[in-house]
């Protein structure tokens, strides 16, 4: 099993996840074609400035209004795509598998940058009970995904700290990171391919058509 | 949790027209609009939207309404979208009932959470898309429905037939010609620099409102013209009914007869959503990127005047002003600066609101809300009671309201509220204030 989790387990969920992600943008691709007005509306100009103004903190009126959220919001983002890119443990990883050899965090940091994740995700489900405007419009699925893209990186942890048996605790951490990528594209965490899309979208329309801002 | 006095409110156009209803149709229905009639923008929205309520403050119903979280715009596609996917379109007419009033009045399609959604998803075109399928089940507010049929049948919003329309603008022609003599308001002039198109209130209503253009167009010696048959109004409240064919047919038709005479230009009256029909939805769905001529809103137009002096104040109003700025002129045109230009051209004392610009709170009556008329007019002073504080706060005496719905949207909210101010059209106090020539140098 141990071997199964660190070998062909990682093949398959990165042929999951990028086959997953391809098929859904061809698709998209596809169905934008049927939406006359989508094509003739991206503008590139537009639709960058919208982009960056979100991608900038507080580079909007809605994130200036929340500065708390925002700042989780964006650490929660860069830790929970950078760790586990350019963690330790998965660059020998790389290693094994593909001969690829990248540069890793120190440990210290990647320690912090877990932790981040894993307090932001206890944030947002926190969130989701406390908010009555976020709790109406969550599902069971919302804290579901919210507990799977946690999973991972509390297993993780736990077992680099070798607070319990490090093997079982790494076939569990293989297994919910695989399950994770797997389901990127065919849930909501799908947001993270969508995003640059719908926000250039938007972007463009307000800038070309409408002539206004919206951030 | 929906305020229960909403709940209630009987429409006819939307429960008796529920009754009539099979489970069969419903299911057909929306089934088709989800699978046929839209695509990847509708596809990408509900698949990206991860339920963070983040959109919640953007809107002012809930904020108006203390953080109902009912009123979030995100909640506003749950319990109608959400629902009807999930449900594979097999809905009942309770939930047809509030789908109709969740679309049709609590939203104004007015966009601005589309600028607070980090994803920027445009919660207004799937509420819109919810219009479409009540629409084509024939669930409508019976108000807005019977714009949208006088639409159809006249091509007009108001019911105002040919005899009356030519009437109406000699009549106008002679007001105002006592005002400014040798005012003309010219038909039908082929190769005209501008074609000037108006919403069918004003004939109807308002009719000082034409008089009021005639002499700024005189004074400022443009060569303009109205077109004497359908084709003159541009106000579009099949838009919002969910009605697209007929509105493809009104703003084709108002095209066309632009087109016919030969115009450099359409100035459109002070409207907000006719502009919208215009140059936005309209083209959309008839399949342009953008309208055959160049329009230009009034705002736009005298802003062009006053900054080339074509058109001149001879002295300010005094009383202290604010503006309301609307949606479809601001947040879809950006011409909030060129308004306020022209509003401090011609006002000593102009104070402004806070939100403003892209950001200021819509006033609750575009959309097609304020359309469907006295049965929902309390729920819509309900959701916009900080548009309410927001005029307040200016201590203005005068509302400026570049915008029919906004105009009659906030005379509601005065009286509801008893703000004790009085809202005004921009043409309004341009003909107390400009420069006349004098009446003997007219020919
Ligand atoms: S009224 Fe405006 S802010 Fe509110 S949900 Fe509709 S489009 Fe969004
Ligand atoms: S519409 Fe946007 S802001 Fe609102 S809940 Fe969905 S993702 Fe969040
Ligand atoms: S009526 Fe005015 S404020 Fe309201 S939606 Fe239209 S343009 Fe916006």
């Amino acid at each position: 099993m141990y071997e199964f989790v660190r070998g062909p387990l990682v093949w398959i969920a990165f042929i999951g996840f990028f086959g997953g992600l391809l098929y859904r943008f061809i698709t998209m691709a596809r169905l934008a074609r049927k939406d006359k007005v989508v094509y003739a509306t991206f503008d590139a100009k537009y639709g960058l400035r919208s982009l960056l103004h979100w991608v900038i903190p507080f580079a909007g009126v809605n994130m200036r209004m929340r500065p708390i959220y925002t700042l989780l919001s964006y650490a929660f983002h860069i830790c929970v795509l950078v760790t586990p890119l350019f963690l330790m443990g998965h660059a020998v990883l790389w290693q094994e598998s593909w001969g690829i050899r990248w540069w890793s965090l120190p440990e210290g940091i990647a320690d912090i940058m877990t932790l981040v994740v894993v307090f932001a995700c206890i944030f947002f489900i926190i969130r989701r009970l406390v908010r009555p405007e976020v709790r109406n419009v969550s599902y069971p699925s919302d804290f579901l995904l919210a507990l799977l893209v946690m999973a991972p990186f509390v297993t993780g942890f736990v077992a680099h700290q070798q607070w319990l048996p490090y093997k079982p605790m790494i076939i569990i951490h293989g297994l919910s990171g695989a399950l994770w990528l797997l389901l990127i594209p065919w849930t909501r965490l799908v947001h993270m391919m969508w995003f640059p899309f719908t926000r250039a979208y938007m972007g463009s329309e307000f800038g070309s058509v409408r002539h206004s801002k919206d951030w | 949790m929906a305020d229960l006095q909403d709940i209630q409110v009987i429409d006819p156009g939307v429960d008796e027209s529920i009754k009539k209803l099979t489970p069969e149709r419903i299911e057909r229905t929306i089934n088709r609009v989800l699978t046929e009639e839209s695509a990847a923008r509708l596809q990408i929205y509900l698949d990206t939207c991860v339920h963070c309520g983040l959109c919640a403050e953007a809107c002012q119903s809930y904020i108006s309404r203390d953080g109902d979280p009912d009123y979030a715009p995100v909640a506003k596609v749950k319990d109608t979208l959400w629902e009807m996917v999930k449900r594979k379109g097999k809905v009942d007419g309770e939930f047809l009932h509030n789908a109709a009033r969740i679309a049709f009045i609590d939203c104004g399609a007015c966009r601005r959470c589309s600028a607070y959604c980090p994803f920027g998803i445009d919660i207004s075109y799937l509420i819109m898309t919810v219009r479409r399928i009540l629409n084509l089940l024939g669930v409508v507010p019976q108000y807005l429905q019977d714009t949208t049929n006088s639409h159809a049948v006249t091509m007009n919003q108001m019911w105002v037939q040919q005899d009356d329309w030519i009437d109406t603008l000699m009549w106008q022609e002679e007001d105002a010609q006592a005002e400014l003599a040798g005012t003309r308001i010219p038909l039908d002039k082929e190769g005209a620099e501008i074609m000037y198109s108006i919403i069918g209130p004003e004939p109807k209503i308002l009719a000082q409102l034409i008089a009021n253009m005639a002499i700024i167009f005189k004074v400022a010696g443009a060569d303009w013209t109205m077109p004497s048959t359908d084709g003159w109004d541009n106000s579009n409240m099949a838009m919002y009914s969910g009605d697209f064919e007929t509105m493809g047919r009104v703003e084709r038709l108002h095209w066309e007869r632009a087109m016919q005479l030969k115009v450099k230009r359409v100035v459109m009256g002070e409207c907000g959503h006719a502009y919208r029909g215009a140059v936005y939805d309209g083209p959309r769905w008839l399949g342009w990127t953008k309208p055959p001529i160049p329009m230009v809103h009034a705002v736009e137009y005298y802003y062009e005047l006053l900054k080339s002096g074509r058109i001149k104040i001879a002295r300010k109003i005094e009383e202290p002003v604010t503006v309301q700025d609307p949606c479809n002129i601001v947040r879809g045109r950006g011409l909030h600066h060129k308004l306020r230009y022209v509003i401090n051209e011609i006002c000593e004392d102009f104070h402004d609101m806070e939100p403003r610009y892209e950001h200021n709170y819509c006033c609750q009556a575009g959309g097609g809300l304020i359309n469907c008329g006295p049965p929902w007019k309390l729920s819509r002073m309900k959701s916009n009671r900080i548009k309410a504080d927001q005029i307040r706060e200016t201590g203005a005496h005068t509302v400026i309201t570049p915008c029919h719905n906004c105009h009659s949207g906030i005379e509601d909210i005065i009286g509801h509220y008893k703000l004790g101010c009085h809202v005004s059209f921009i043409s309004e106090l341009l003909v107390k204030t400009i420069e006349m020539p004098n009446a003997g140098e007219e020919a």
